[in-house]
């Protein structure tokens, strides 16, 4: 499978006539994407803003970020199974509005859902603080039972990045990155394999693999290129720090890294995908399926990403355990919540075998940011997502926020920099 | 002195990694004490059952972390 | 001009005083002005940039038989020389010393706000009471320690001193007190990963960045005897509050608990009840709110004379993110309030 990025540097976002990329400028016809997203009658109103690195905006409470991307050549449509045709998907040429980026943002459905600072001290937690930000604000119809809610607000936000994507399609990229997994014939590096635990723990914790509902799934070998043409679709927003969205899944780093060196230091074997459900049974099954899986395509050693907290650190300790009775080495990615002054145990469960993590930062620190001149939503709703309580919101429009409430600032995935260190 | 009390939860690794010492295995997490598929008055019973389990832990004298199955 | 010198109080007991052996443990606390004992070297090890001006004195059994109250007087010594740091012992070993150490430490640091550090043995049962609130630095685990614990205190009492942050507890050599704090690394935690497990797999050393936590094991109370008299509580993490969660229990990282009256209430149910919190699919709690807060069943078995009685409160709050620290504190006053109410025994539900 070898697959062709083709990466369009988009340097700027702006309204236009139609929609299309001129010399690193995405323009986007408003209005078209508003009808698009209203094509689904379960949606009442739409409305689009726009949002650039550097600008005093705060957009509040965002459901889901995706990149812009487009298939070019090769089988299978951009997020297949869900809105693109079926079709196995990361081979070909796939072109990538890279610095673009397309954020839900409408009236909440649950409590989680999270924000972006383009600017000040929030900025640096968030990646989309980088990008240049199509925000689609959706707005139900009334009575819509929260099931639905939040697959129109999902499936609109796909489509509409497919639909800014689409305007990469003739565009010559800037760069082309290449990914094949070329057969390693030095025996001495290690077989390393990617156990990618995903959530589904039902409404707003939802992962699609596909197109199903990864709950519903044993977990199954993939190629490292399906998820850059968006294999996993992400369907959930537990706390919007340790949330993997679909922007997030698209770029995968650990996926990325493990290319990075694939044939000099390791041999990247392929990637474990494994759900993360509700019950105990479900739990030890999958954990028992997806160590099992990492043994029989002969794997030294695994990294294994975790998402979300909480009950899904029993996965990660399952996950660890059993594959280093196997023999597998492994190195496990964990968020911590270690409360507000960092002094509380940051997991809910542990093994002894768990002798190599890497930490991606307590996310229960608590920030102070200023207020935007512009908010895109309602900052109100600070106060019910997840790291923010009554009262967080000041006087004047600043936060006192956990960074538990920051899009991605925990990712698990190790996306960013953030860390943290005992003292 | 302290109070003698049962954790009732789904994740019982958890439940003992964080000290419980009478836990009862739950349902599942969105329900521990209930199962949605189930029609109503079964539903009930399971939850009537789960309940005396956990009393019937309250009741029982324990040396270290037990769970009762 | 010379710059002023900052200035050190510091504790020592009843025998590193110089005042007596065991006899003497139960001197209340006194002070003496300038250095006494071990204050000594550790004022030579200080040297021209800091002074030991007082030394607070107390015996072991007085300290250990009256905390509260030894704790107050050394604050109030203490506080009347200013000092800008405060360092105890070094305890080695010693229990109650180690305990006097501590207390003394944190009491000054909680109260007067001056940096404070103290010094012992990694066996000491006051170094996990203590080591969160306060530096402890590593020393033997008997007075033959003596010529290293100065020189690592003095280098301790200096940094305090001349107001210096504290780096890592590996750099600057005292217990890790389990406090995380987040900072950016170099590289991206992928990154990271990637070169962790390649070392693993060479068996080349490495640091983990997370080392796995321990929880407090407390022993099993008593059962209960007579369950047909018996008043059972309900308790749930489960977020389970009346409609429209009126004190506002958030939905992740709860900041209180709360108290709701269900004496009345034989059935938890979609239109008076909801669940708020954020990390499950709230679904099928907010249909039926007895899956998590099983009143309807306690309800039946009160009524059928299975217990004697179902406690007429039941106590709620959110555990999603919610940390440790305020989950052990809201747990010791529920338990507060449930054994005043005369309560027997708790079913606590989780979700």
């Amino acid at each position: 499978m070898r697959l062709e990025l083709g990466i369009i540097k988009t340097k700027d976002v702006q309204f236009g006539e139609e929609t299309i990329i001129k010399d690193g400028t995405l323009y986007v016809n408003k209005n078209e994407l508003i009808g698009l997203a209203l094509q689904d009658g379960r949606l009442s109103e739409a409305d689009v803003e726009l949002a650039r690195p550097g600008e005093e905006v705060r957009i509040i409470p965002i459901k889901d970020v995706i990149e812009p991307r487009v298939k070019v050549s090769g089988s299978g449509e951009l997020f297949p199974g869900v809105i693109g045709k079926m079709g196995t998907v990361g081979s070909g040429r796939t072109n990538v509005l890279r610095g673009a980026a397309l954020a839900t943002v409408g009236r909440i459905i649950g409590f989680q859902e999270g924000f972006i600072d383009m600017t000040g001290p929030g900025a640096q937690y968030t990646p989309f603080s980088q990008t240049n930000n199509v925000v689609l604000i959706l707005h139900p119809i009334d009575g819509l039972a929260p099931h639905a809610h939040e697959e129109a607000v999902r499936l609109a936000g796909l489509r509409a990045a497919a639909y800014l994507g689409k305007a990469g399609k003739d565009v010559a990229p800037d760069e082309l990155e290449v990914y094949e997994l070329s057969p390693v014939t030095n025996t001495i590096l290690p077989r390393v394999a990617y156990v990618y635990t995903l959530l589904s723990e039902g409404l707003l914790h939802d992962t699609y693999l596909y197109g199903v509902d990864v709950k519903k799934l044993l977990p199954t070998l993939i190629h490292p290129n399906e998820v850059m043409d968006g294999a996993i679709v992400s369907g959930n927003c537990v706390s919007a720090c340790d949330k993997h969205t679909t922007y997030h899944h698209l770029n995968n780093p650990l996926i990325k890294e493990l290319y990075r060196r694939h044939g000099e230091d390791l041999n990247f074997i392929g990637v474990v995908t494994t759900n993360l459900n509700v019950t105990l049974a479900d739990k030890e099954r999958s954990t028992d399926y997806a160590s099992k899986l990492v043994k029989l395509i002969r794997a030294k050693g695994a990294i294994v990403t975790e998402e979300g907290f909480g009950n899904p650190d029993t996965d990660l300790m399952m996950l660890c355990k059993k594959m280093e009775v196997y023999g597998i080495k492994t190195v496990l990615i964990t968020d911590e919540f270690a409360g507000g002054d960092g002094g509380s145990q940051s997991l809910a469960d542990a093994v002894p075998q768990a002798d190599a993590v890497i930490s991606v930062g307590n996310a229960n620190e608590v920030i102070t940011l200023p207020p935007m001149k512009h908010i895109i939503g309602d900052l109100k709703s600070a106060e019910v997502i997840s790291g923010g309580f009554v009262g967080c919101v000041t006087a004047g429009g600043g936060l006192n926020i956990e960074i538990q409430s920051i899009m991605g600032s925990t990712c698990q995935l190790g996306f960013g920099k953030l860390t943290a260190r005992g003292y | 002195m302290g109070l003698p009390v049962v954790h009732v939860a789904t994740i019982v690794p958890i439940s003992l990694t964080v000290g419980a010492n009478r836990i009862v295995p739950a349902v599942a997490i969105p329900y521990p004490l209930g199962n949605p598929e189930l029609p109503d008055n079964e539903e009930r019973e399971l939850r009537l059952n789960l309940v005396k389990k956990a009393l019937r832990a309250l009741q029982s004298e324990v040396e270290k972390q037990t769970v009762f199955d | 001009m010379a710059d002023k010198k900052y200035r050190v109080v510091h504790y020592l007991n009843q025998f590193y005083a110089g005042i007596g052996g065991e006899a003497k443990a139960n001197i209340p606390p006194l002070i003496k002005e300038g250095v006494v004992g071990p204050g000594v070297p550790l004022q030579q090890a200080l040297g021209e940039e800091g002074e030991i001006i007082a030394t607070v004195i107390c015996g072991d059994s007085y300290f250990a038989e009256n905390i509260e109250t030894a704790a107050e007087k050394v604050v109030e010594s203490v506080s009347s020389h200013a000092p800008d740091v405060f360092v105890a012992g070094p305890a080695f070993n010693a229990g109650r010393y180690g305990i006097a150490c501590g207390a003394a430490c944190s009491a000054v640091s909680k109260n007067l706000g001056i940096p404070v550090v103290t010094a012992m043995y990694e066996e000491n049962p006051a170094l996990e009471l203590y080591r969160k609130e306060v530096y402890i630095i590593p020393t033997a685990n008997s007075v033959r320690g003596m010529k290293d614990a100065i020189p690592n205190m003095a280098g301790f009492v200096r940094k305090l001193g001349l107001g210096q942050s504290i780096g890592l507890p590996d750099e600057e050599g005292y217990f890790p007190r389990g406090i995380r704090v987040n900072q950016f690394a170099d590289r991206t935690g992928a990154e990271r990963a990637v070169d962790m497990l390649l070392a693993k797999l060479k068996g080349e050393p490495f640091q983990t960045e997370y080392l796995m936590p321990t929880f407090e094991q407390i022993p099993p109370s008593p059962a209960i005897k007579d369950l047909t008299s018996a008043t059972i509580a309900l308790v749930t993490s489960g977020g389970i509050v009346p409609l429209g969660n009126p004190d506002r229990i958030e939905a992740a990282s709860a900041s209180k608990f709360v108290e709701y009256n269900i004496a009345k209430v034989d059935d938890l149910t979609a239109g008076a009840y909801q669940t708020c919190h954020g990390g499950y699919d709230p679904t099928y709690a907010n249909e039926d709110p007895d899956r998590v807060l099983p009143l309807d069943a306690m309800r039946t078995l009160e009524k059928d004379g299975t217990i004697g009685r179902l406690h007429h409160l039941y106590y709620v709050t959110v555990g999603n993110a919610t940390s440790v620290a305020n989950a052990q504190k809201f747990g010791k006053e529920i338990a507060e309030r449930l054994k005043e109410a005369g309560v027997g025994g708790v079913v606590l539900t989780s979700t």
